[in-house]
């Protein structure tokens, strides 16, 4: 009895010093690296989104053919105010980096946000009402879900033709059919849970039991959806700009750089290689942060750790 | 089981009907296929003797009985770029395409799968450090630009492989590679999650109490049960692969059935367009088939299953 008091008020005694609440951060951060590297990696892009303007010493759209295809800073015959180089029109390669996180988050955020609500709300009718009705609509989108995705993509943006709300359109579109399969699969295993269950007899009423018992569980195993697909429509927008499919030629997207870049991949390297690179990192950086929030928000796909 | 794959093939034939319906359509989304199909600086009278000819100007219910009845004997009209039957030179380009895929899927199951396995026997190892890294990469990469880097390096600089066509033996490996390197690392993931569960599952355990030398444990219990997820994975991989070479082939100047479809695309050649779409999916659906007939016969579940 005595000896455990002394160990409480000891441990009460203890003054947390620096040193171990840096440990103590250190090794929460440890734990989950791969989510917080993904999240800083995502941050540093939204970041360039917003302060565009700010962080790119030219305007994007600057041509200036006399330094053109100038290579990156740490070449030899290159200069530091072009830290990445300047593509074949003398445009500064960096800024136009910079400002082609803009086309690529709008792509990705508003695509996702499309694509969720529609899925959602496909996804919510057919699980929740079920019948003739859930047969129609996962019909439909088992049909999508079965197709060769990229090649359909491809098709509707070339008959639609080049500009940026297409391209949203079409990937918000295409890509609500895993959000109505994901959301639909929950709302069946959530109906018959045991607390809608106890809700239902408890007399709760039919908007109660979606607002506050199903739509609230969704969430979670929806964001991660969310963040995975982000990065696919990123990507599949860089692939449409690439093939001269996506946002028009004038503005700056990592795809339209990539189309250019392509036809001096010989002699001037890096006009291609930074795009590339700027989508990897995106990508990389939702990845790891998809993997995370997998984890974090849904403990029945938790990951085996060792 | 026969009744199980009477309804696949139903639910199959069922979906090719719907992609049927979306090609016809996709052409008619801007509501006017001929100014789709047509050359910007074509005449008034041009227009109107393209229309007569592809039959534009007739009712569209007509429009499309005539396509539907014409796509179930693979009649999709001629292309406006060969003058020519559309589907004869989509089949043309398919030995190329299928050739790529199947060296894709076998690079990417002889690196994968034992990656996925050793990774999956021996957690947080070395080996499970690489194969996880590269599962990222392969899914955080652009396909295109590391097409572009590949041949920049191997090719270019280093001639280890020849950059672009189908003349050499060794031609399909960049190619083959960089299509394969997603797959690879789905299939990472997919075998080492795999092993780590079935691992902990109770009838191994047993099998361990009963002193089965762990030799035959992992040749008789977990690798069988390891194949089952693989299967699946394997099949509608193989599935994206032929369907979304389109980039690869394209770069690589793979003369199969994606760059046919880039070049459709570039000459607005849309009979030749659609004729790529159905077609592929015809091919990607019955891949299905054939995977879940492969699925029912390694997992007795789903053959004894309602």
């Amino acid at each position: 009895m005595v000896a455990r008091e002394t160990t409480a008020d000891s441990l009460l005694d203890v003054e947390q010093t620096w040193a171990d609440r840096l440990a103590y951060w250190g090794r929460f951060w440890w734990r989950d690296r791969g989510g917080v590297l993904g999240m800083l990696m995502f941050l540093v892009v939204v970041f360039s989104a917003i302060f565009s303007p700010a962080i790119s010493p030219y305007d994007p759209l600057q041509q200036n053919l006399r330094d053109s295809k100038m290579p990156p800073a740490w070449y030899e015959e290159g200069r530091w105010d072009h830290p990445f180089g300047t593509d074949n029109l003398g445009r500064d390669i960096f800024s136009r980096i910079v400002y082609g996180t803009r086309v690529s988050l709008t792509v990705g955020f508003f695509g996702v946000l499309i694509a969720g609500m529609l899925g959602l709300v496909m996804g919510a009718i057919a699980g929740y009402i079920g019948g003739r009705v859930d047969s129609i609509i996962m019909g439909v989108v088992n049909l999508v879900l079965s197709l060769p995705y990229l090649l359909f993509v491809v098709f509707i943006a070339a008959v639609l033709g080049r500009s940026l709300i297409n391209v949203i359109l079409i990937f918000g579109i295409t890509d609500s059919p895993i959000f109505a399969r994901v959301t639909r699969g929950e709302v069946l295993r959530l109906r018959e849970s045991g607390f809608v269950e106890s809700a239902v007899s408890a007399g709760a009423t039919w908007p109660r039991i979606i607002f506050d018992h199903i739509l609230p569980n969704l969430i979670g195993p929806l964001i991660t959806l969310a963040t995975f697909e982000m990065s696919r429509m990123i990507f599949y927008e860089a692939g449409l700009g690439f093939l001269g499919l996506s946002v028009p030629p004038t503005v700056p997207s990592w795809g339209n750089m990539l189309a250019a870049g392509r036809k001096y991949l010989t002699s001037s390297p890096w006009i291609a290689t930074f795009p590339g690179l700027a989508i990897m990192f995106t990508s990389l950086g939702m990845n790891l942060l998809g993997d995370w929030l997998r984890d974090v928000l849904d403990p029945r796909l938790r990951r085996t750790r060792k | 089981m026969y009744r199980y794959f009477l309804a696949k093939i139903g639910q199959s034939v069922l979906l090719l009907f719907g992609v049927i319906v979306l090609v016809f359509f996709m052409v008619r989304l801007t509501g006017d296929p001929a100014s789709l199909m047509m050359s910007r600086n074509a005449s008034p009278e041009q227009m109107e003797a393209f229309r007569e000819r592809m039959g534009f100007n007739r009712p569209v219910y007509v429009q499309f009985a005539d396509f539907f009845t014409g796509a179930l004997v693979g009649d999709f009209g001629n292309s406006l770029h060969f003058k020519s039957p559309a589907l004869p030179l989509v089949l043309e380009r398919l030995p190329a395409t299928v050739q790529l895929a199947v060296v894709g899927l076998l690079i990417a199951m002889f690196i994968g799968i034992p990656l996925g396995l050793l990774g999956g026997f021996q957690p947080g190892s070395a080996i499970d450090s690489i194969g996880r890294g590269l599962a990222l990469l392969g899914q955080s990469i652009p396909n295109f630009w590391l097409a572009l880097i590949m041949i920049l390096f191997f090719a270019v600089r280093l001639g280890w492989f020849p950059s672009f066509g189908r003349d050499r033996w060794d031609s399909v490996i960049m190619p083959a590679f960089v299509l394969g390197l997603p797959t690879l690392g789905q299939l990472v993931r997919l075998t080492r999650s795999a092993v780590l569960e079935i691992r902990s599952a109770d009838f191994i355990r047993t099998a361990y109490s009963k002193g089965l030398e762990p030799r035959v444990i992992y040749a008789k219990h977990v690798f069988r049960n390891v194949a089952i997820p693989l299967v699946s994975v394997i099949g509608v991989q193989f599935g994206y692969m032929l369907g979304g070479s389109i980039y690869i082939e394209s770069i690589f100047a793979w003369p199969g059935m994606g760059q046919l479809l880039e070049q459709a695309i570039g000459w607005r050649d849309f009979p030749l367009v659609q004729a790529i779409a159905v077609f592929t999916s015809v091919v990607v659906l019955a891949l299905n088939i054939f995977t879940d007939l492969a699925y029912a016969i390694i997992d007795p579940r789903i053959r004894y299953g309602s």
